[in-house]
């Protein structure tokens, strides 16, 4: 009997399968395959839903509408102004918290003694919900750029000094000792060990925290602002242009895509040694 | 160059894991210390190499008490020492950089150390591609790079196979012959340690303190044969029983 049911499972698994056995590889075309699935079979319901008429063309607009309109925003220079405010407010915030996390992480990822100091702080400041200081943040800073920078910069300098500081834990304590007989001072072991060593790991935890600055961009334009992406989906509320909204979501969706991808390239052309 | 150790002791707590250890090695020789894992090997290492101060006792080179890490200690450790950014050539370099040598002094150094490693061809591979043997061999080459007047290995061949160890040990004791290095190497293998030193001392556990010194007096012009000649083995058989009457009873 035993011997009669192994050739039938493994026939069994020529199927499907393979697709699903753990630690298995698919081929790269493979892959490739169902990743252009990944995106294009979601767009083929969406344009049958439209076709069919099956939901209201108010509620949900066809892929042909939202395109159409993405064309005109786009034509009229609207998208482009409001990509640029929005991006230019991530930018600015992330930019700013990473220049001030990532020191502030490796020494606390290095010194005990100051990670001690800074950890209780930061872990409950990392509780506050940054949108919970947009009042504050107003009243503080009026209603220009500054309050929305702001808003970036505390939604995610904690995640990132406590994200930073978990990758610098990870450095070999040989490998700084090492240094230290090498005769390398502590500004020598930080710089070029310790930061050079988990780079790849701040590179990816920037990656991942940069979506949470995409999302209160948009928080930050809904409540007050003259452009952004936010700011438009806000309007196209108002005169019921769900195509509009739809447009805006995807080049939302596009815009966040391409930074991560940009991420990851940064991360293969700087350490190779990683990858 | 001179190191002394003098009447070390060293605690983690209240735990006293060093107990009054005293040795001294005069330039040139090559010393191992052996001992069970936990006997406190590395921390003695690690003493003289200025990472952990003594909790009482001193440590001097030449005269100059022993304050923190320096150059004039090398030291390699059993893993994980190389710098995996950077190829075996620049990890050759890393040393001297951090000291500011001149670019060309670096260039030449660098050279003739991998070529004394015999990893000239290897220059440009990068840590992960080299096997675990060339691993510590660049990291052997990097310590002698910046000049030290000891070199302080921590089983630096303890993660590798037991064939590549021996082929490693030929390469050691070739390179002390070579160099005229002072070596204090760290090992819980008795033939190692014997292979390679001039002088053994046993090192018991709980505290940590040498029971036994012994002088390694054979001719060590063919390893293969010292390995097996019947004085060798005597030795070993008579070091073996030593550890083994130090380790708690098992039954
Ligand atoms: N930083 C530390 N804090 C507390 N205890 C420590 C510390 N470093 C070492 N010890 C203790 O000191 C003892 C000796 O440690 P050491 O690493 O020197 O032993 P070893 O002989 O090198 O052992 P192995 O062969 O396993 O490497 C061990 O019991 C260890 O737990
Ligand atoms: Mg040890």
């Amino acid at each position: 009997m035993t011997v009669t049911a192994a050739p039938a499972s493994q026939e069994r698994c020529s199927g499907l399968f393979p697709l699903f056995t753990l630690g298995a590889m698919p081929s790269r075309a493979v892959r490739g395959r169902l990743q252009v699935a990944s995106l294009l079979v979601p767009l083929l319901i969406w344009t049958a839903v439209a076709s069919f008429g099956l939901v209201d063309e108010k509620f949900l607009p066809s892929p042909q509408t939202v395109f159409r309109s993405l064309a005109s925003m786009a034509e009229s220079g609207i998208l482009f102004q409001d990509i640029v405010a929005s991006t230019g407010r991530v930018f600015g915030g992330f930019l700013l918290a990473t220049l001030l996390a990532v020191p502030i992480g490796i020494c606390m990822g290095v010194y005990p003694a100051i990670c001690a100091l800074c950890e209780p702080l930061i872990a409950m400041l990392r509780y506050m919900p940054a949108a919970a200081f947009i009042p504050l943040l107003i009243i503080y800073l009026g209603i220009g750029e500054e309050p929305k920078i702001a808003l970036i910069f505390l939604g995610t300098i904690y995640f990132n000094i406590l994200m930073v500081m978990d990758a610098v834990k990870f450095v070999p304590k040989e490998l700084i000792e090492t240094t230290l007989t090498l005769g390398g001072r502590s500004r020598q072991v930080l710089v070029q060990v310790v930061a050079r060593y988990s780079l790849p790991s701040i590179i990816d935890t920037l990656r991942i925290n940069i979506a949470t600055s995409w999302n209160l961009v948009v928080v930050a334009e809904l409540v007050a602002a003259e452009v952004g992406l936010g700011k438009r989906i806000q309007l196209a509320q108002r005169f019921f242009r769900t195509d509009q909204i739809f447009a805006e979501l995807i080049v939302l969706g596009l815009i966040g895509f391409a930074i991560d991808m940009g991420f990851r390239l940064l991360l293969r052309l700087s350490c190779k040694w990683a990858v | 160059m001179e190191l002394i150790v003098s009447n070390l002791s060293k605690r983690f707590g209240e735990k006293l894991i060093l107990d009054r250890l005293s040795l001294s090695i005069e330039s040139g020789e090559f010393i191992s210390l052996v001992g069970s894992s936990g006997s406190g090997k590395s921390t003695i290492l690690r003493l003289i190499a200025g990472l952990e101060h003594p909790s009482s006792g001193s440590i001097s080179v030449d005269g100059t008490p022993v304050s923190g890490p320096g150059p004039d200690r090398g030291m390699v450790f059993q893993k994980y020492s190389l710098y995996p950014w950077l190829n075996a050539a620049a990890n050759v370099a890393f040393g001297m950089r951090l000291q500011r040598m001149k670019p060309t002094e670096i260039r030449e150094r660098t050279a003739y150390f991998l070529e004394v490693v015999g990893l000239s061809e290897a220059a440009n591979k990068l840590p992960r591609e080299l096997s675990g043997g060339m691993q510590q061999r660049v990291a052997i080459a990097r310590a002698l790079a910046t000049n030290p007047s000891i070199l302080l290995l921590d089983e630096p061949f303890g993660a590798l196979d037991l064939q590549i160890r021996e082929s490693m040990q030929d390469f050691l004791h070739k390179l002390w012959q070579r160099t005229g290095l002072t070596v204090l190497l760290i090992t819980h293998d008795v033939e190692e340690a014997l292979v390679l030193a001039q002088r053994v001392h046993v090192l018991a556990p709980n505290p940590g303190r040498i029971v036994r010194s012994l002088e390694v007096d054979l001719n060590k012009s063919d390893l293969d044969q010292l390995r097996l000649s019947s004085n060798f083995l005597a030795l070993r058989r008579s070091l073996s029983r030593t550890m083994r009457e130090l380790e708690p009873s098992l039954c």
